[in-house]
């Protein structure tokens, strides 16, 4: 295309150029999400490089696909609400109300799968009420959700008064199987947790019912221009508390995966620590802060990235104290590189 | 307008407040089948606030609003655009980070029973219409994105989305602001084409000549309520409006008895 023989034909027949142009339009609808797996391809070389050894073992990468996880299911539904220019920031005290309730019904009683499923229907629940309170309550999100976080955790903290429960009895189940077991891919020293594979069809459900299905589209609309979607009848009020619901959802699983990964053992601060891991495996994944686009696989790569790093450091040889400026680093780095890619239209 | 067309919109009295403001007071209009109305009035005059509650946005603090015989309420955007009044905004409501094809059918999705979408159908249908209304270029295809385009580019899927889904009435809401002499002609042509295949056409207007070659009535708003209407035969000529309009702002009435009899064309 960049002969002018080229540009001679182009007017007759599209075909010569169709093969390049096609990888074109394929960056530029997808820009962000390459970009993401591009970080992440490059942090995992650039620490293999420094200690190839360790980062061909299988062995390191078992407690790698053992955490992940948690950050995976966090982030890709932080898309829903950041998208719909939003944001949440009482996810974590979700997460740890969560495995509360998961934990308190294993231990009344309740088989682990149903525990599960009741866990996410509270998840549900208290994102609505998240909803609810910031939409018709007209509270900026930031603050809404910053004030309930705080006050979810304190309900949970002042229910707890410090205790953990364990029910180690539970790890026999089928159903703590079913959710956490692991299995050797096949007969490598490998072992896949069975919460990665369940990580998985959730990426590809988030995909699905955020770039195929009604409510994404409206998701990504209400995002990117609020009042033209309230002129063309979309439900905006709906949409916004709807996200709430899905990042309630997604917190609840993940805090139920934590007290199972944890061999059945709650604590109520377990979600704490996934504030500022999940937000920055987000920004890093591409998906933009004024919200009406995003990417759901570019979120999952930039978990990805955000959980390599502190074990990857390490493992590459850097001592401890080096992992928030390689972490703050590669953040910029993306930063910049996702500027590259698309900087906002109006 | 002859006795014939029986009104498909009805407004009366409608009164909208922002907070101690009224915008409307108590304004009554009817919108004909198969007629250009053409909305007149100064800045502040009434006329956004008018337009946006034909178009659902706002709902009425009271007054009804009637289509097709039966008073609707509650009357939401969903509402308006499910009564087949189909409006396009002077924002021209769009969402910039998005394709054409996605803007074509925001709120209105062609999905299954499973709510997922069906691209190609949409695709399709999006290019049917961009062709339709003369809006096709070798740049741009269904899948561009619109903060991409030109202003008049933008206009046309603004305009293909109203003219999906057939709609009795297609409201304009000075469609040609800010755009080329060549895509003024444009919409111009699109108003003639929606016109003659019998649909109903509100246009709203800053600049009196264009309304006045496009509509075959006048409604003229002023500070909340209704100044005079009358239909274009009962008008001189372009410049009789404009006198009567110059007359209204100056004394805040105009004289209608310089009208031409009505019911003579």
């Amino acid at each position: 295309m960049n002969t002018a023989n080229d540009a001679t034909t182009d007017a007759i027949s599209e075909d010569p150029c169709t093969e390049q142009s096609r990888w074109t339009l394929f960056y530029r609808k997808n820009g962000r999400a390459l970009n993401a797996f591009l970080a992440l391809v490059l942090v995992w070389v650039f620490f293999a490089v420094n200690n190839p050894a360790l980062f061909l073992n299988p062995l390191f990468y078992n407690a790698f696909l053992f955490s992940v996880p948690a950050t995976i299911f966090l982030t890709t539904s932080l898309v829903f609400v950041i998208v719909s220019g939003e944001l949440d920031l009482a996810f974590p005290s979700v997460v740890g109300a969560a495995g509360g309730v998961f934990m308190y019904s294993v231990v009344l009683g309740v088989p682990v799968i149903p525990a599960f499923f009741l866990t996410m229907g509270f998840g549900a629940l208290i994102g609505l009420g998240i909803g609810l309170i910031v939409v018709y309550g007209r509270i900026s999100s930031l603050v809404a959700t910053l004030g309930l976080n705080f006050f979810i955790l304190g309900i949970v903290n002042l229910l707890a008064q410090g205790r953990t429960i364990s029910a180690p009895e539970a790890m026999n189940s089928f159903g703590y199987k079913l959710f956490v077991g692991k299995w050797h891919l096949f007969d490598t020293t490998l072992r896949v947790p069975n919460h990665f594979i369940w990580s998985l069809v959730w990426v590809a459900f988030c995909y699905v019912l955020f770039k195929y299905h009604r409510f994404g589209n409206r998701v990504q609309l209400v995002g990117d221009n609020t009042d033209s979607a309230r002129e063309m009848g979309i439900n905006i009020e709906r949409i916004r508390v709807s996200v709430f619901v899905v990042s309630g959802v997604a917190a609840a699983i993940t805090g139920a995966l934590l007290v199972q990964m944890a061999n059945m053992v709650w604590f109520p601060t377990s979600g704490k620590a996934y504030l500022l891991i999940a937000l920055a495996a987000l920004f890093v994944g591409g998906t933009p802060t004024w919200g009406g686009v995003g990417t759901i696989f570019g979120a999952f790569f930039g978990a990805m990235t955000v959980t390599l790093i502190p074990s990857g450091a390490v493992g590459a040889g850097f001592a401890g104290y080096w992992t928030d400026f390689i972490f703050g680093l590669v953040i910029i780095l993306t930063m910049i590189a996702h500027r590259f890619s698309g900087a906002r239209v109006r | 307008m002859s006795a014939a067309s029986e009104p498909v919109v009805e407004l009366r009295s409608i009164v909208k407040r922002f907070g101690s403001v009224e915008a409307l007071s108590g304004v009554t209009m009817t919108v004909r089948r198969g007629e250009v109305l053409g909305l007149l009035g100064d800045n502040g005059a009434g006329k956004s606030t008018l337009i946006k509650t034909l178009a659902g946005v706002h709902d009425p603090d009271d007054g009804e609003i009637i289509v097709k015989g039966k008073v609707r309420k509650p009357w939401t955007p969903a509402a308006a655009r499910d009564a087949g009044i189909e409006t396009v905004f002077q924002d021209r409501a769009l969402a910039p980070q998005h394709s054409i094809v996605t803007n074509i059918f925001m709120g209105r999705e062609i999905t299954n029973s499973f709510g997922l979408l069906r691209v190609q159908m949409q695709i399709d249908e999006a290019n049917r219409l961009m062709r339709e209304i003369g809006f096709t270029s070798k740049v741009f295809n269904p899948e561009s994105t619109v903060g991409t385009l030109s202003g008049g580019e933008r206009q046309g899927v603004a305009i293909a989305r109203a003219l999906y889904n057939q709609a009795d009435v297609i409201v304009l809401d000075e469609p040609t602001t800010a755009l080329s002499l060549t895509e003024t002609q444009k919409v111009f042509r699109f108003v003639e084409a929606v016109k003659s295949s019998g649909r109903t056409v509100v246009f709203i207007g800053h600049n009196i000549y264009h309304v006045w070659d496009i509509a075959d009535r006048f409604f003229v708003i002023d500070r909340g309520t209704e100044a005079f209407e009358g239909a274009k035969s009962s008008f001189t000529g372009a410049d009789h409006l404009i006198e009567m309009m110059h007359q209204l702002a100056e004394t805040g009435s105009a004289d209608t008895s310089s009208l031409l009899e009505p019911g003579r064309e």
